[in-house]
Protein backbone atom coordinates (compact mmCIF):
# COMPACT_ATOMS: atom_id res chain seq x y z
CA UNK A 1 0.00 0.00 0.00
CA UNK A 2 1.94 3.05 -0.86
CA UNK A 3 2.31 5.74 1.84
CA UNK A 4 -0.39 9.05 2.74
CA UNK A 5 0.46 11.08 0.07
CA UNK A 6 0.76 14.52 2.60
CA UNK A 7 3.28 13.23 4.65
CA UNK A 8 6.94 13.70 4.49
CA UNK A 9 9.29 11.20 5.26
CA UNK A 10 12.99 10.25 7.01
CA UNK A 11 15.20 7.24 5.36
CA UNK A 12 15.35 6.16 9.11
CA UNK A 13 11.35 5.64 8.62
CA UNK A 14 9.87 8.40 10.21
CA UNK A 15 7.13 11.15 9.52
CA UNK A 16 5.84 14.31 9.54
CA UNK A 17 2.91 15.94 8.84
CA UNK A 18 3.28 19.76 8.92
CA UNK A 19 -0.41 22.29 9.76
CA UNK A 20 1.41 26.00 9.66
CA UNK A 21 4.55 26.02 12.04
CA UNK A 22 3.43 22.33 13.59
CA UNK A 23 4.44 18.91 12.56
CA UNK A 24 3.20 15.95 14.00
CA UNK A 25 5.66 13.05 14.14
CA UNK A 26 5.37 9.45 14.01
CA UNK A 27 6.75 6.63 12.65
CA UNK A 28 5.76 4.36 8.88
CA UNK A 29 3.57 1.55 8.33
CA UNK A 30 6.65 -0.25 7.07
CA UNK A 31 8.08 0.57 10.36
CA UNK A 32 6.27 -0.66 12.53
CA UNK A 33 5.38 -3.94 10.42
CA UNK A 34 9.24 -4.63 10.45
CA UNK A 35 9.40 -3.80 14.52
CA UNK A 36 6.32 -6.25 15.21
CA UNK A 37 4.52 -5.55 18.50
CA UNK A 38 5.42 -2.53 19.73
CA UNK A 39 5.79 -2.81 23.77
CA UNK A 40 7.27 0.24 24.70
CA UNK A 41 7.67 4.31 23.19
CA UNK A 42 10.52 6.33 25.04
CA UNK A 43 9.62 10.13 24.28
CA UNK A 44 10.85 13.64 25.09
CA UNK A 45 8.69 16.01 27.48
CA UNK A 46 6.63 18.74 26.53
CA UNK A 47 9.46 21.49 26.14
CA UNK A 48 12.55 19.41 25.03
CA UNK A 49 14.19 20.43 21.93
CA UNK A 50 14.66 17.69 18.79
CA UNK A 51 16.96 18.15 15.94
CA UNK A 52 16.78 16.98 11.97
CA UNK A 53 17.90 13.50 11.58
CA UNK A 54 18.90 13.47 16.03
CA UNK A 55 17.85 10.63 18.67
CA UNK A 56 14.86 11.97 20.09
CA UNK A 57 13.80 8.64 21.79
CA UNK A 58 13.56 4.94 21.44
CA UNK A 59 10.96 2.18 20.91
CA UNK A 60 10.57 -1.48 21.51
CA UNK A 61 8.95 -4.09 19.91
CA UNK A 62 9.32 -7.52 21.84
CA UNK A 63 12.46 -8.12 18.82
CA UNK A 64 14.35 -5.01 19.25
CA UNK A 65 14.76 -1.56 20.60
CA UNK A 66 15.41 1.43 18.12
CA UNK A 67 15.45 4.88 18.18
CA UNK A 68 13.89 7.75 16.46
CA UNK A 69 15.13 10.30 14.78
CA UNK A 70 13.42 13.78 14.46
CA UNK A 71 12.20 14.39 10.35
CA UNK A 72 12.55 18.19 11.75
CA UNK A 73 14.09 20.67 14.00
CA UNK A 74 12.12 22.47 16.98
CA UNK A 75 10.37 22.30 20.16
CA UNK A 76 8.55 19.74 21.01
CA UNK A 77 4.72 21.53 22.02
CA UNK A 78 2.64 18.14 22.70
CA UNK A 79 3.60 14.50 23.41
CA UNK A 80 1.32 11.53 22.69
CA UNK A 81 0.52 10.10 26.15
CA UNK A 82 -1.23 7.86 25.45
CA UNK A 83 1.13 5.17 23.94
CA UNK A 84 2.33 5.34 27.60
CA UNK A 85 -0.30 2.78 28.37
CA UNK A 86 -1.08 1.95 25.06
CA UNK A 87 1.99 1.73 22.90
CA UNK A 88 -0.11 -1.54 20.57
CA UNK A 89 -1.68 2.11 18.86
CA UNK A 90 2.00 3.01 16.77
CA UNK A 91 0.49 -1.12 15.42
CA UNK A 92 -2.46 -0.26 14.97
CA UNK A 93 -2.93 3.48 13.52
CA UNK A 94 0.97 4.48 12.78
CA UNK A 95 -0.25 7.19 11.38
CA UNK A 96 -3.18 8.46 13.11
CA UNK A 97 -3.47 7.64 16.59
CA UNK A 98 0.04 6.19 16.50
CA UNK A 99 1.24 9.89 16.34
CA UNK A 100 3.91 10.74 18.74
CA UNK A 101 4.96 14.27 18.81
CA UNK A 102 3.79 17.51 18.05
CA UNK A 103 7.11 20.49 17.40
CA UNK A 104 7.34 23.74 16.65
CA UNK A 105 9.21 24.18 13.29
CA UNK A 106 12.37 26.08 13.85
CA UNK A 107 13.51 25.98 10.16
CA UNK A 108 10.46 25.14 7.97
CA UNK A 109 12.68 24.68 5.15
CA UNK A 110 14.28 21.75 6.25
CA UNK A 111 11.00 19.98 5.38
CA UNK A 112 12.44 19.73 1.62
CA UNK A 113 15.30 17.84 2.84
CA UNK A 114 13.08 14.88 3.14
CA UNK A 115 11.24 12.30 1.00
CA UNK A 116 8.18 12.28 -0.23
CA UNK A 117 5.74 9.12 -0.48
CA UNK A 118 6.77 8.18 -3.94
CA UNK A 119 10.32 8.36 -2.69
CA UNK A 120 10.00 6.68 0.09
CA UNK A 121 7.72 3.67 -1.22
CA UNK A 122 10.80 3.78 -3.89
CA UNK A 123 13.53 3.61 -0.79
CA UNK A 124 11.68 0.88 0.81
CA UNK A 125 11.25 -1.07 -2.29
CA UNK A 126 15.06 -1.14 -3.05
CA UNK A 127 15.63 -2.67 0.38
CA UNK A 128 13.13 -5.15 0.32
CA UNK A 129 15.01 -6.21 -2.88
CA UNK B 1 42.36 -33.76 22.06
CA UNK B 2 39.84 -35.90 19.47
CA UNK B 3 41.20 -39.57 19.23
CA UNK B 4 42.85 -40.71 16.07
CA UNK B 5 43.72 -36.68 15.50
CA UNK B 6 47.57 -36.83 13.54
CA UNK B 7 48.73 -33.28 14.07
CA UNK B 8 52.25 -31.68 14.14
CA UNK B 9 51.71 -29.52 16.81
CA UNK B 10 54.56 -28.57 19.22
CA UNK B 11 51.81 -28.94 21.92
CA UNK B 12 49.24 -31.43 22.84
CA UNK B 13 46.56 -28.80 24.05
CA UNK B 14 47.20 -26.13 21.06
CA UNK B 15 45.49 -28.29 18.07
CA UNK B 16 46.41 -25.97 15.28
CA UNK B 17 49.54 -27.28 13.13
CA UNK B 18 52.01 -25.79 11.48
CA UNK B 19 50.16 -25.22 8.28
CA UNK B 20 47.33 -23.83 9.94
CA UNK B 21 49.33 -21.06 11.58
CA UNK B 22 51.07 -20.69 8.03
CA UNK B 23 47.15 -19.96 6.06
CA UNK B 24 46.10 -18.14 8.87
CA UNK B 25 49.37 -15.72 8.84
CA UNK B 26 48.68 -15.17 5.17
CA UNK B 27 44.83 -14.49 5.29
CA UNK B 28 45.76 -11.63 7.69
CA UNK B 29 48.88 -10.62 6.49
CA UNK B 30 51.63 -11.01 8.88
CA UNK B 31 54.75 -12.90 7.66
CA UNK B 32 55.31 -14.64 11.28
CA UNK B 33 54.08 -14.95 14.69
CA UNK B 34 56.38 -12.33 15.99
CA UNK B 35 54.85 -9.81 13.73
CA UNK B 36 51.27 -10.77 14.34
CA UNK B 37 52.32 -9.07 17.72
CA UNK B 38 54.52 -6.47 16.63
CA UNK B 39 52.15 -4.07 18.05
CA UNK B 40 52.12 -5.25 21.72
CA UNK B 41 55.50 -3.22 23.22
CA UNK B 42 58.58 -5.72 24.35
CA UNK B 43 58.75 -4.32 28.03
CA UNK B 44 54.85 -5.94 28.25
CA UNK B 45 56.04 -9.30 26.55
CA UNK B 46 56.93 -12.19 28.59
CA UNK B 47 60.62 -13.42 26.59
CA UNK B 48 59.61 -16.90 26.62
CA UNK B 49 58.63 -19.00 29.99
CA UNK B 50 60.78 -20.57 31.70
CA UNK B 51 58.89 -23.93 33.11
CA UNK B 52 60.54 -26.51 35.19
CA UNK B 53 59.83 -30.28 32.78
CA UNK B 54 56.59 -31.68 33.04
CA UNK B 55 55.77 -34.38 36.01
CA UNK B 56 53.39 -36.76 36.80
CA UNK B 57 49.88 -36.49 37.99
CA UNK B 58 51.12 -37.75 41.57
CA UNK B 59 54.15 -35.52 41.89
CA UNK B 60 51.65 -32.53 40.69
CA UNK B 61 49.37 -33.18 42.94
CA UNK B 62 52.30 -32.85 46.12
CA UNK B 63 53.40 -29.70 44.49
CA UNK B 64 49.97 -28.04 44.53
CA UNK B 65 48.99 -29.52 48.31
CA UNK B 66 52.50 -28.11 49.37
CA UNK B 67 51.69 -24.76 47.90
CA UNK B 68 48.02 -24.59 49.44
CA UNK B 69 49.29 -25.37 53.27
CA UNK B 70 51.19 -21.85 52.82
CA UNK B 71 48.14 -20.52 52.96
CA UNK B 72 46.73 -19.55 56.42
CA UNK B 73 42.80 -19.92 55.92
CA UNK B 74 40.35 -18.55 59.08
CA UNK B 75 38.52 -21.96 61.00
CA UNK B 76 40.89 -24.91 62.29
CA UNK B 77 41.91 -22.39 65.23
CA UNK B 78 42.61 -19.48 63.00
CA UNK B 79 40.43 -16.64 63.89
CA UNK B 80 39.86 -13.65 61.35
CA UNK B 81 38.89 -10.25 61.89
CA UNK B 82 39.07 -9.59 58.86
CA UNK B 83 36.05 -7.69 56.46
CA UNK B 84 36.00 -4.40 54.43
CA UNK B 85 33.61 -5.83 51.61
CA UNK B 86 34.18 -9.42 52.42
CA UNK B 87 32.81 -11.40 55.67
CA UNK B 88 32.94 -14.47 56.71
CA UNK B 89 29.32 -15.81 58.17
CA UNK B 90 28.41 -19.09 58.57
CA UNK B 91 27.46 -21.25 55.61
CA UNK B 92 24.16 -23.82 56.45
CA UNK B 93 24.90 -27.14 54.55
CA UNK B 94 21.86 -26.51 52.60
CA UNK B 95 23.49 -24.26 50.38
CA UNK B 96 26.07 -26.78 49.60
CA UNK B 97 24.00 -29.51 49.04
CA UNK B 98 21.70 -27.54 46.61
CA UNK B 99 24.25 -25.37 44.53
CA UNK B 100 26.28 -29.15 44.46
CA UNK B 101 23.67 -31.15 42.58
CA UNK B 102 24.48 -31.77 38.76
CA UNK B 103 21.10 -29.76 37.35
CA UNK B 104 22.34 -26.22 38.69
CA UNK B 105 25.84 -26.82 37.65
CA UNK B 106 26.27 -24.84 34.95
CA UNK B 107 26.30 -21.05 36.01
CA UNK B 108 25.84 -20.16 32.23
CA UNK B 109 23.03 -18.36 31.45
CA UNK B 110 20.12 -20.52 30.70
CA UNK B 111 18.56 -19.15 27.23
CA UNK B 112 15.74 -21.98 26.19
CA UNK B 113 13.43 -21.77 28.82
CA UNK B 114 12.04 -25.08 27.40
CA UNK B 115 14.88 -27.04 29.14
CA UNK B 116 15.78 -24.52 32.18
CA UNK B 117 12.57 -23.98 33.98
CA UNK B 118 14.44 -25.16 37.61
CA UNK B 119 17.20 -22.89 37.25
CA UNK B 120 15.01 -19.93 36.32
CA UNK B 121 12.99 -20.36 38.88
CA UNK B 122 15.55 -19.95 41.15
CA UNK B 123 16.42 -16.71 39.65
CA UNK B 124 13.19 -15.44 39.57
CA UNK B 125 13.22 -16.44 43.79
CA UNK B 126 16.49 -14.43 43.78
CA UNK B 127 15.18 -11.63 42.23
CA UNK B 128 12.12 -11.57 44.32
CA UNK B 129 13.80 -12.04 47.49
CA UNK B 130 16.21 -9.15 46.50
CA UNK B 131 13.39 -6.67 46.13
CA UNK B 132 12.04 -7.86 49.66
CA UNK B 133 15.34 -7.48 51.35
CA UNK B 134 16.17 -3.66 49.79
CA UNK B 135 12.52 -3.13 49.91
CA UNK B 136 12.65 -2.28 46.23
CA UNK B 137 10.55 -2.68 43.22
CA UNK B 138 12.55 -4.82 40.57
CA UNK B 139 15.56 -6.56 40.61
CA UNK B 140 17.77 -8.31 37.62
CA UNK B 141 19.57 -11.83 37.79
CA UNK B 142 22.66 -10.63 39.54
CA UNK B 143 25.56 -8.82 38.48
CA UNK B 144 29.48 -10.14 39.22
CA UNK B 145 29.63 -8.54 42.24
CA UNK B 146 29.01 -5.32 44.88
CA UNK B 147 31.70 -2.96 43.05
CA UNK B 148 30.55 -3.59 39.40
CA UNK B 149 26.93 -3.47 40.67
CA UNK B 150 27.74 -0.03 41.86
CA UNK B 151 29.44 0.93 38.78
CA UNK B 152 26.40 -0.12 36.56
CA UNK B 153 23.86 1.57 38.70
CA UNK B 154 26.24 5.04 38.43
CA UNK B 155 25.92 4.63 34.48
CA UNK B 156 22.41 3.35 34.77
CA UNK B 157 21.69 6.67 36.74
CA UNK B 158 23.72 8.56 33.53
CA UNK B 159 21.09 6.75 31.43
CA UNK B 160 18.21 7.93 32.99
CA UNK B 161 18.91 11.54 34.00
CA UNK B 162 20.56 12.37 30.66
CA UNK B 163 23.43 13.69 32.48
CA UNK B 164 27.18 12.22 32.82
CA UNK B 165 28.49 13.32 36.19
CA UNK B 166 28.48 10.89 39.02
CA UNK B 167 28.91 11.73 42.83
CA UNK B 168 30.70 8.91 44.70
CA UNK B 169 30.29 9.84 48.50
CA UNK B 170 32.84 8.84 51.00
CA UNK B 171 31.24 6.70 52.88
CA UNK B 172 32.20 4.18 49.62
CA UNK B 173 34.47 1.47 49.58
CA UNK B 174 37.65 2.55 48.13
CA UNK B 175 37.91 -0.35 46.24
CA UNK B 176 34.48 0.17 44.91
CA UNK B 177 35.07 3.68 43.87
CA UNK B 178 38.09 2.38 41.77
CA UNK B 179 36.00 0.38 40.14
CA UNK B 180 33.46 3.09 39.12
CA UNK B 181 36.23 4.87 37.74
CA UNK B 182 37.26 2.36 34.92
CA UNK B 183 33.80 2.40 34.54
CA UNK B 184 33.56 5.84 33.78
CA UNK B 185 36.47 6.10 31.57
CA UNK B 186 35.25 4.24 28.71
CA UNK B 187 32.15 6.93 28.25
CA UNK B 188 33.99 9.65 29.61
CA UNK B 189 32.02 10.07 32.76
CA UNK B 190 33.34 12.60 35.51
CA UNK B 191 33.44 10.73 39.04
CA UNK B 192 33.28 13.50 42.02
CA UNK B 193 34.08 12.17 45.63
CA UNK B 194 31.57 14.20 47.98
CA UNK B 195 31.35 14.99 51.39
CA UNK B 196 27.71 16.14 51.76
CA UNK B 197 25.14 16.29 49.46
CA UNK B 198 25.88 19.02 47.91
CA UNK B 199 25.52 18.05 43.93
CA UNK B 200 25.69 20.47 41.06
CA UNK B 201 22.54 20.01 38.23
CA UNK B 202 24.83 17.74 35.91
CA UNK B 203 25.11 15.08 38.62
CA UNK B 204 23.01 12.04 37.90
CA UNK B 205 23.62 10.35 40.78
CA UNK B 206 24.75 10.26 44.46
CA UNK B 207 26.14 6.92 45.83
CA UNK B 208 26.81 6.13 49.52
CA UNK B 209 27.32 3.00 51.28
CA UNK B 210 25.39 1.94 54.16
CA UNK B 211 26.90 1.37 56.97
CA UNK B 212 29.85 3.25 55.50
CA UNK B 213 33.17 0.95 55.09
CA UNK B 214 34.59 2.70 58.25
CA UNK B 215 31.92 0.84 60.04
CA UNK B 216 29.60 3.68 60.81
CA UNK B 217 25.71 4.91 59.77
CA UNK B 218 25.46 7.92 57.45
CA UNK B 219 22.68 9.87 57.56
CA UNK B 220 21.20 8.33 54.59
CA UNK B 221 17.63 10.11 54.97
CA UNK B 222 19.33 13.84 54.47
CA UNK B 223 21.58 11.98 51.55
CA UNK B 224 18.79 11.03 49.88
CA UNK B 225 16.53 14.15 49.79
CA UNK B 226 19.90 16.27 49.09
CA UNK B 227 20.10 13.91 45.49
CA UNK B 228 16.45 14.27 45.18
CA UNK B 229 16.30 17.99 45.65
CA UNK B 230 19.52 18.11 42.67
CA UNK B 231 17.31 16.42 40.54
CA UNK B 232 19.81 13.41 40.95
CA UNK B 233 19.39 9.49 41.08
CA UNK B 234 19.82 8.32 45.12
CA UNK B 235 22.21 4.89 44.57
CA UNK B 236 22.67 3.04 48.23
CA UNK B 237 25.26 0.32 48.91
CA UNK B 238 24.12 -2.09 51.37
CA UNK B 239 25.16 -4.93 53.67
CA UNK B 240 22.90 -7.57 53.08
CA UNK B 241 23.20 -8.82 56.38
CA UNK B 242 22.81 -5.29 58.21
CA UNK B 243 19.41 -5.31 56.65
CA UNK B 244 18.65 -7.88 59.14
CA UNK B 245 18.72 -5.00 61.62
CA UNK B 246 19.11 -1.80 59.62
CA UNK B 247 17.01 0.29 57.16
CA UNK B 248 16.69 -1.32 53.98
CA UNK B 249 17.64 0.93 50.86
CA UNK B 250 14.20 1.83 49.69
CA UNK B 251 13.20 3.02 53.19
CA UNK B 252 15.50 5.86 53.08
CA UNK B 253 14.75 6.60 49.17
CA UNK B 254 17.24 4.21 47.45
CA UNK B 255 16.48 4.70 43.80
CA UNK B 256 18.51 1.76 42.67
CA UNK B 257 20.55 -0.71 45.17
CA UNK B 258 23.15 -2.46 45.42
CA UNK B 259 24.88 -5.19 47.34
CA UNK B 260 27.70 -8.04 47.89
CA UNK B 261 25.89 -10.96 48.02
CA UNK B 262 28.86 -12.65 49.29
CA UNK B 263 27.96 -12.43 52.77
CA UNK B 264 24.97 -14.92 51.89
CA UNK B 265 26.06 -18.40 51.69
CA UNK B 266 29.46 -18.03 49.89
CA UNK B 267 32.73 -18.29 51.25
CA UNK B 268 35.40 -15.80 51.26
CA UNK B 269 37.94 -16.15 48.50
CA UNK B 270 40.73 -14.68 46.98
CA UNK B 271 39.33 -13.37 43.34
CA UNK B 272 35.95 -14.38 43.20
CA UNK B 273 33.50 -15.04 42.02
CA UNK B 274 31.11 -13.18 43.59
CA UNK B 275 27.40 -11.93 43.51
CA UNK B 276 26.22 -8.43 42.84
CA UNK B 277 22.98 -8.06 44.11
CA UNK B 278 21.23 -4.95 41.98
CA UNK B 279 17.53 -3.59 42.97
CA UNK B 280 15.82 -0.49 41.25
CA UNK B 281 12.27 1.38 41.59
CA UNK B 282 9.76 -0.29 38.85
CA UNK B 283 9.83 3.52 36.45
CA UNK B 284 13.71 2.23 35.85
CA UNK B 285 13.48 -1.11 34.78
CA UNK B 286 14.15 -0.34 30.96
CA UNK B 287 17.18 0.60 32.00
CA UNK B 288 17.84 -2.16 34.26
CA UNK B 289 21.55 -3.56 33.30
CA UNK B 290 22.05 -7.27 32.47
CA UNK B 291 19.25 -9.95 32.40
CA UNK B 292 15.73 -10.09 33.83
CA UNK B 293 13.77 -13.89 34.57
CA UNK B 294 9.84 -12.89 34.38
CA UNK B 295 7.03 -15.60 35.23
CA UNK B 296 4.62 -15.68 32.17
CA UNK B 297 2.08 -18.73 31.76
CA UNK B 298 2.25 -21.32 28.65
CA UNK B 299 -0.42 -22.04 26.20
CA UNK B 300 -2.39 -24.17 28.38
CA UNK B 301 -1.89 -21.28 31.00
CA UNK B 302 1.09 -23.17 33.25
CA UNK B 303 2.99 -21.02 35.03
CA UNK B 304 6.67 -21.02 33.07
CA UNK B 305 9.98 -18.70 33.57
CA UNK B 306 11.54 -16.96 31.38
CA UNK B 307 14.23 -14.28 30.33
CA UNK B 308 12.30 -10.98 29.43
CA UNK B 309 13.14 -7.31 28.37
CA UNK B 310 16.07 -9.26 26.40
CA UNK B 311 15.76 -6.48 23.46
CA UNK B 312 18.18 -4.02 25.60
CA UNK B 313 20.94 -6.90 26.25
CA UNK B 314 23.90 -6.89 23.80
CA UNK B 315 23.29 -9.91 22.12
CA UNK B 316 20.25 -8.21 20.56
CA UNK B 317 21.30 -4.27 20.55
CA UNK B 318 24.93 -4.75 20.65
CA UNK B 319 26.90 -1.38 21.73
CA UNK B 320 23.68 0.19 22.69
CA UNK B 321 22.85 -2.19 25.04
CA UNK B 322 22.19 -1.48 28.49
CA UNK B 323 25.14 -3.16 29.37
CA UNK B 324 28.01 -4.99 28.38
CA UNK B 325 27.73 -8.23 31.37
CA UNK B 326 28.19 -11.47 29.88
CA UNK B 327 29.06 -13.58 32.60
CA UNK B 328 26.17 -15.34 34.96
CA UNK B 329 26.45 -15.78 38.30
CA UNK B 330 23.65 -17.89 39.19
CA UNK B 331 25.63 -20.55 41.26
CA UNK B 332 26.66 -18.02 43.58
CA UNK B 333 23.27 -16.61 42.80
CA UNK B 334 21.54 -19.99 44.08
CA UNK B 335 24.11 -20.26 47.03
CA UNK B 336 22.34 -17.00 47.76
CA UNK B 337 18.82 -18.08 47.23
CA UNK B 338 19.25 -21.12 49.27
CA UNK B 339 21.00 -18.85 52.04
CA UNK B 340 18.16 -16.70 52.21
CA UNK B 341 15.39 -19.12 52.07
CA UNK B 342 17.78 -21.42 54.83
CA UNK B 343 17.48 -17.99 57.41
CA UNK B 344 14.66 -16.26 56.83
CA UNK B 345 13.92 -13.21 57.67
CA UNK B 346 13.97 -13.98 61.57
CA UNK B 347 17.33 -15.45 61.30
CA UNK B 348 19.07 -13.30 59.59
CA UNK B 349 17.87 -10.52 62.22
CA UNK B 350 19.55 -13.09 64.54
CA UNK B 351 22.63 -13.03 62.24
CA UNK B 352 22.70 -9.04 62.40
CA UNK B 353 22.21 -8.96 66.14
CA UNK B 354 24.98 -11.54 66.66
CA UNK B 355 27.39 -9.18 64.58
CA UNK B 356 26.25 -6.34 66.08
CA UNK B 357 26.53 -7.21 70.09
CA UNK B 358 30.07 -9.17 69.23
CA UNK B 359 31.80 -5.96 67.23
CA UNK B 360 30.47 -4.14 70.56
CA UNK B 361 32.08 -6.01 72.73
CA UNK B 362 35.13 -6.21 71.08
CA UNK B 363 35.01 -2.56 70.28
CA UNK B 364 34.70 -2.19 74.09
CA UNK B 365 37.55 -4.75 75.29
CA UNK B 366 39.72 -3.04 72.64
CA UNK B 367 39.37 0.25 73.09
CA UNK B 368 39.99 -0.57 77.12
CA UNK B 369 43.84 -1.32 75.97
CA UNK B 370 46.58 0.74 76.64
CA UNK B 371 47.42 2.30 73.39
CA UNK B 372 44.33 1.86 71.19
CA UNK B 373 41.35 3.52 71.22
CA UNK B 374 38.14 2.98 69.55
CA UNK B 375 35.25 5.92 68.87
CA UNK B 376 32.59 3.86 69.85
CA UNK B 377 30.05 5.84 69.48
CA UNK B 378 30.76 5.97 65.32
CA UNK B 379 30.53 1.70 65.50
CA UNK B 380 26.72 0.78 63.76
CA UNK B 381 27.24 -2.99 63.09
CA UNK B 382 30.10 -4.91 62.42
CA UNK B 383 33.09 -3.33 61.41
CA UNK B 384 34.95 -0.58 63.46
CA UNK B 385 38.46 1.43 63.02
CA UNK B 386 40.91 0.96 65.78
CA UNK B 387 43.76 3.23 66.79
CA UNK B 388 46.29 1.34 67.02
CA UNK B 389 50.03 2.28 68.99
CA UNK B 390 52.12 1.00 66.10
CA UNK B 391 52.28 0.59 62.14
CA UNK B 392 48.82 -2.19 61.43
CA UNK B 393 51.27 -4.27 59.23
CA UNK B 394 53.58 -4.99 62.16
CA UNK B 395 50.89 -5.78 64.42
CA UNK B 396 49.16 -8.42 61.70
CA UNK B 397 52.16 -9.83 61.05
CA UNK B 398 52.69 -10.74 64.93
CA UNK B 399 48.94 -11.38 65.26
CA UNK B 400 49.43 -13.84 62.64
CA UNK B 401 52.07 -15.86 64.10
CA UNK B 402 49.52 -16.42 66.86
CA UNK B 403 47.14 -17.57 64.34
CA UNK B 404 44.92 -14.68 64.12
CA UNK B 405 44.31 -12.51 61.12
CA UNK B 406 43.97 -9.11 61.47
CA UNK B 407 41.81 -6.53 60.45
CA UNK B 408 42.39 -4.64 56.99
CA UNK B 409 45.31 -2.42 57.63
CA UNK B 410 43.66 1.71 56.89
CA UNK B 411 46.23 3.57 57.43
CA UNK B 412 45.86 5.19 54.61
CA UNK B 413 42.56 6.93 55.72
CA UNK B 414 43.30 7.03 59.12
CA UNK B 415 46.70 6.78 61.38
CA UNK B 416 48.02 3.53 62.38
CA UNK B 417 44.54 2.94 61.77
CA UNK B 418 43.02 -0.97 61.91
CA UNK B 419 39.61 -2.01 60.19
CA UNK B 420 37.97 -4.65 62.34
CA UNK B 421 35.26 -7.18 61.54
CA UNK B 422 33.60 -8.70 63.86
CA UNK B 423 30.44 -11.77 62.59
CA UNK B 424 28.65 -14.47 64.35
CA UNK B 425 31.84 -16.84 63.46
CA UNK B 426 34.11 -15.20 66.35
CA UNK B 427 33.73 -17.06 69.39
CA UNK B 428 33.97 -14.78 72.55
CA UNK B 429 37.21 -17.04 73.26
CA UNK B 430 38.87 -15.50 70.00
CA UNK B 431 37.50 -11.86 70.42
CA UNK B 432 39.30 -12.11 74.13
CA UNK B 433 41.93 -13.65 72.60
CA UNK B 434 42.11 -10.82 69.95
CA UNK B 435 42.33 -8.06 72.34
CA UNK B 436 44.62 -10.25 74.45
CA UNK B 437 47.26 -10.08 71.76
CA UNK B 438 47.03 -6.53 70.71
CA UNK B 439 47.63 -5.49 74.43
CA UNK B 440 50.55 -8.01 74.49
CA UNK B 441 51.94 -6.51 70.92
CA UNK B 442 51.70 -2.84 72.20
CA UNK B 443 54.25 -3.41 75.22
Amino acid sequence: MPSPADLKYTKEHEWVRVEGTIGTVGITDYAQDQLGDIVFVDLPAAGATVSQLQKFGEIESVKAVSELYSPVTGEVTEVNTNLAERPELVNDSPYGEGWMLRIRLSDPAEIEKLLSAAEYDEFIAQGEA
Amino acid sequence: MPRGRQVSSPHPYIPNTDDDRRTILDAVGAGSIDELFADIPGEFRIGGLELPPAVSELDLTREMSDLAARNVAAGNGVASFLGGGSYRHFIPSTVAHVVGRSEYYTAYTPYQPEISQGTLQTMFELQSMTCELMEMDVSNAGMYDGASALAEACLMACRVTRRSRVAVHSSVNPAYLAVVRTYAAGPGLAVDVVDSGELTSDHACLAVQQPAFLGELIDAWSLSEAAHSAGALFVAVADPISIGMLAPPGDYGADIAVAEGQSLGWAVNFGGPYLGLFACRQQYVRQLPGRIVGRTTDLEGRTGYVLTMQTREQHIRRERATSNICTSQQLVGLAATVYLTTVGKQGLRQIAEACYHKAHYAARLIDGLDGYSVELGRLSFKEFVVRCPRAVAEINRTLLERGIIGGLDVSDQIENGMLVCVTEMNSREEIVGLARALAEVAR
